[in-house]
């Protein structure tokens, strides 16, 4: 039996609320999110903003995805494909992706300096280079962060990571912090298994001892901890939690995304936007191909990929969800040019390629250009920050949007990144 | 003198008494000396806890801080115990110290923690810090034996080896990796896994880990913004050039056991006696590197091992034994050691990172971590030595309520430390699991050794995230979010440790002869070191009166809901 429904068996959700309501610091969110039940009833189906991080941890080879080079030394064996954006030609070995392009574009000219793993993966995520004495929001938390607002229903965390757990929410704090689950939905530890009345007594005396330990003012993560219990008390009693059971969709549907985690994750990051969730990222490692690299991209990553992002996109487009939500396909850097001694190719971030699409994004261009061996960005540049700029601003998220640093030092958001004009109508 | 004894409150009945009678007696007895005791207090007659306190002192005074004021004994002992042992106190334990009114009672404490009472938890504790210092915690990797890992640490901690031999044990290994084999050393383990790829990883974590510095990037290209050049990693890199990884293999797909073996190398010019290797530059100009320690000592560039010839003479070089020799001969090495020990005492280094000592990254304490680096080696790198002193210091003792006079010091906005008072800091996973062991007396009944690690590994894999990458790059959910409280709220682990079951704990608590009040008080001090408030008091009477009677339910609650606490996980 689910958490959900044991607690609603035998009383109601109104009523289990008002036990909760007894326990003070804990039920704040309880209660705003009775009331708000009261007041938005009438409008749960309202539109709001989200996106979906297709992240490629390790490192993808983009000139052998996006940006191919065919008889350039080089480029590699695969051969580029006509797709359903006029002039953009992808792999052979992305053949359903190929049918979607008109609903994403390509960045073909970023270029950035970080091609150690962590560094890499915390500069794409946050656009900041990791700095010792600060850690920026990443985008989850920056995006949850500004759209809870739009989704006051939503129960569930608003930074949901499928697998490898993004990065942190930075100087936001850890209540904006990735909510990992794995690609089946399963969330460990759902179920306490006794009745609401007694679980609400025992928060009560909970958050007296939170409160007390609060109160004696021993520094910031007493408080965190006290947030973070409150949204899993949200959590645990919500019927929301259904959305990440992917196992309940159409076979058709699930075979569909492909009987992956990589698929999974991505029929639960439609499932999470629908519900209203502003902030998915779903992980697709192993691109980290130093050795034996185009077998490993034809025979397994590139059909894997293919098949759960065309599903996506096109699931999107035709729910209708595509022009509120966009889709950013990316990993921390990409590959050499050079074909390595072991067939692989190594770290690369002086060019390559991103793609985008849903939202705000105009579909169907390609930005930028790389001269014919791969190697150099012949266009103008674009770095992390230029990239998470035009993300949010896609979103309608304000580019003046300043957070304070904990030192109190003003942040701009997306470290003031120039927007990627191509990208816009 | 007296204020230790009267800041302390009475944890039990029995040793409630005691306190009383001894306050009588200490005053009475010690009081025409308490000035002088106090002098000496400040640092037990060490003259490295006296370096300490002053050097911090300085930094306060430079940075207008005033010091927080101290902690409670209960809230010290509690410290100081999930630090050294990796656990919280017993009840006992928290009592006898109370209790304990000599003005020595801080250094006894270390001094029975760091003895041989508790070699064990002192053992299983450093043990659990540095398998995931030298191997991370996840089960993934094949090439790894975290049992014969572990099993190595805890002997060097039980012997407390000292530390210049732990790191040249670690770096010039020989041997099989996993325990029970013929010619079993588990220190292998820290380099089994960081070999393949000419031995990359073993470079970049050998330099990180026991000299602080970040070579990883180097690999490829000169750092960008510090001193590192591409030469230099690949110089340190010919050190790792001679040993080789046999795999032995179970069947024909598992690796049963890794054997590390020194070996002659040729170099890749096919010339052993000036072996050599290349690395790319970035514009595709090939180098050569032969191997040179990072403040340029070079090493004979033969590949041979040492050997006799014929005549008598010796040639060769074993060179990783080199490089241990150069490694701990650096002044880098305690500098480097010191930082990680002082952070996890602190929550922070003199550094951030802590394995970051370049030139572009300027300590917050240079002079003390300089000066604690020196004595350190001058104390012949006896780690026990050097807790003792962080352990005893002044800025060790302070409360972590944070008052108007050093609110400014705060290194979780990016605030250098200056350590005028005690920051927060979530435990380590493998702190709250013991400590829940040992708040719930199940350690007593607990498999001992291996057995029990393996058990909390287990545990533990719930919370790791590995991110696949060649460099085992990894990271934990296991730091504040949903899911740890998730776990914290339903899982097993607490389940087991709030169970009413026949012999278990709360059974035990509600079968005593306790009245209800002195078992509500035996929660609270088994888990958070302190008496309850009298709101706690009345929540918990409530709770009774819910439960109509059933104690061990309603002790049931009350125990969930301390263990869930932010002060329970916190250490404070």
């Amino acid at each position: 039996m689910s958490a959900s429904s044991r607690f609603i068996d035998g009383m109601s959700r109104r009523h289990f609320m008002s036990h909760v309501a007894g326990a003070a610091a804990l039920a704040a969110p309880a209660t705003a999110f009775t009331n708000s039940i009261l007041a938005n009833a009438a409008d749960l189906k309202k539109r709001h903003k989200a996106a979906i991080l297709l992240w490629m941890g390790g490192g993808p080879s983009t000139m052998d995805i996006w940006d191919l080079k065919p008889g350039a030394a080089t480029g590699g064996p695969f051969k580029p494909i006509s797709t359903s954006a006029d002039g953009i030609q992808i792999c052979e070995h992305m053949p359903l992706m190929a049918q979607q392009m008109h609903h994403m574009s390509l960045v073909r000219s970023m270029s950035t300096r970080e091609a150690d793993h962590m560094r890499g993966r915390y500069y794409m995520h946050t656009g900041y280079v990791p700095n010792p004495n600060v850690e920026h929001p990443s985008y989850g938390a920056v995006i949850a962060h500004e759209l809870a607002d739009q989704v006051p229903d939503l129960e569930i965390p608003p930074f949901v990571s499928v697998g490898s757990g993004s990065v942190g929410p930075g100087f936001l704090g850890m209540s904006w912090a990735p909510f990992v689950v794995d690609s089946n939905g399963n969330v460990r530890n759902l179920d306490m298994g006794i009745d609401p009345t007694r679980l609400s007594q025992r928060l009560e005396m909970l958050s007296a001892i939170e409160e007390k330990f609060i109160g004696e003012k021993r520094g910031a993560s007493s408080d965190d901890h006290a947030k973070v219990l409150s949204k899993t008390v949200k959590l645990m009693t919500s019927d929301q939690m259904e959305s990440f059971k992917v196992m309940k969709e159409p076979k058709d549907v699930q075979d569909r995304y492909g009987n992956t985690g990589f698929g999974r994750g991505c029929l639960m990051a439609r499932r999470l936007v629908e519900q209203g969730v502003p902030f998915v990222e779903v992980d697709l490692g192993g691109w980290d191909n130093h050795a034996d690299i185009f077998k490993t991209l034809s025979d397994n990553k590139l059909p894997e990929l293919d098949k759960a992002m065309a599903a996506l996109v096109s699931d999107l487009a035709e729910r209708g969800l595509l022009d509120d939500t966009a889709i950013i396909w990316m990993g921390e850097f990409s590959r050499t040019p050079n074909i390595n001694g072991n067939g692989g190719r190594d770290h690369w971030a002086r060019s390559w390629s991103v793609a985008v699409g849903g939202a705000g994004f105009k579909r169907g261009v390609v930005v930028g250009e790389t001269s014919s061996d791969g190697k150099e960005v012949v266009t103008e540049p674009y770095s992390a920050q230029d990239l998470m700029a035009s993300v949010l601003k896609s979103l309608d998220i304000s580019l003046e949007t300043t957070f304070t640093a904990k030192n109190g030092r003003p942040m701009k958001i997306a470290n003031a990144g120039k927007v990627i004009k191509e990208l816009f109508a | 003198m007296a204020r230790h004894v009267h800041s302390g409150r009475c944890l039990s009945k029995s040793a409630c008494l005691g306190v009383h009678l001894l306050i009588v007696v200490c005053l009475a007895a010690v009081a025409p000396f308490a000035a002088a005791a106090r002098e000496k207090d400040e640092h037990f007659g060490l003259p490295e806890v006296k370096f300490i306190n002053e050097q911090v002192a300085a930094g306060w005074s430079d940075a207008k801080l005033k010091p927080a004021e101290p902690a409670s004994d209960q809230e010290w002992c509690r410290r100081v115990h999930l630090d050294i042992i990796g656990r919280v106190p017993t009840v006992r334990e928290l009592d006898d110290y109370v209790a304990d009114s000599s003005p020595a009672k801080r250094a006894n404490l270390v001094g029975r923690l760091l003895g041989d009472d508790y070699i064990d938890e002192y053992a299983r504790n450093w043990a659990d810090v540095w398998t995931t210092v030298l191997v991370g915690r996840s089960l993934e990797n094949d090439n790894v034996n975290r049992s014969g890992m572990r099993q190595w640490l805890r002997r060097s901690f039980s012997k407390n080896v000292p530390y210049d031999r732990f790191v040249s044990d670690l770096v010039t290994a020989t041997g099989v990796n996993k325990a029970g084999e013929k010619g079993f050393n588990g220190a292998t383990n820290f380099l089994s896994g960081k070999l393949e790829d000419n031995g990359i990883q073993a470079t970049a974590k050998t330099a990180q880990v026991f000299l602080g510095l970040q070579v990883q990037c180097t690999q490829c290209h000169n750092h960008p913004f510090n001193k590192g050049k591409q030469n230099q990693f690949w110089e340190f890199n010919a050190f790792f050039r001679q040993v080789r990884a046999l795999r032995q293999f179970e069947g024909t797909r598992d690796v049963q056991a890794i054997e590390l073996v020194d070996e002659d190398w040729a170099g890749e010019g096919g010339n052993a006696s000036q072996a050599e290797l290349y690395y790319e530059l970035r514009n595709g100009q090939m180098k050569v590197a032969y191997p040179v320690f990072i403040d340029g000592t070079t090493v004979d560039s033969t590949g041979y091992l040492p050997a006799k010839m014929d005549d008598g003479t010796e040639y060769g070089v074993n060179r990783r034994q080199a490089l241990a020799q150069l490694i701990v001969d650096s002044p880098l090495m305690p500098k480097a050691a010191v930082n990680r020990i002082w952070s996890h005492f602190f929550g922070y280094g003199f550094t951030r990172p802590i394995d970051d000592l370049g030139e572009h990254n300027a300590p917050s304490h240079p002079e003390l971590l300089d000066g604690l680096g020196e004595r350190f080696r001058g104390q012949s790198f006896d780690t026990k030595e050097l807790i003792r002193w962080i352990t005893l210091s002044h800025a060790y003792s302070l409360s972590s309520r944070i008052g108007k006079g050093n609110a400014a010091d705060d290194p979780a906005v990016g605030e250098k430390p200056k350590f005028s008072h005690f920051y927060l800091r979530q435990m380590r996973p493998e702190e709250l699991y013991q400590s829940l062991l040992t708040a719930t007396e199940a350690d007593q009944a607990e498999e001992k050794g291996e057995k029990a690690a393996r058990k909390k590994d287990e545990w533990l894999s719930q919370f790791i995230i590995a991110f696949g990458t060649d460099e085992g790059d990894e990271a934990t959910t296991f730091n504040g979010s949903i899911p740890q409280v998730l776990m914290m709220f339903n899982g097993d682990l607490v389940k087991t440790a709030t169970g009413t079951g026949k012999g278990g704990f709360l059974d035990r608590v509600a079968a005593s002869d306790m009245t209800n009040a002195q078992r509500i008080d035996s929660l609270y001090a088994a888990a958070l070191a302190r008496k309850p408030t009298r709101k706690e008091i009345k929540l918990a009477n409530q709770m009774m009166v819910a439960r109509k009677g059933d104690a061990i339910s309603a002790l049931q609650d009350i125990w969930w809901a301390v263990l869930n606490s932010n002060e329970f996980i916190i250490n404070h």
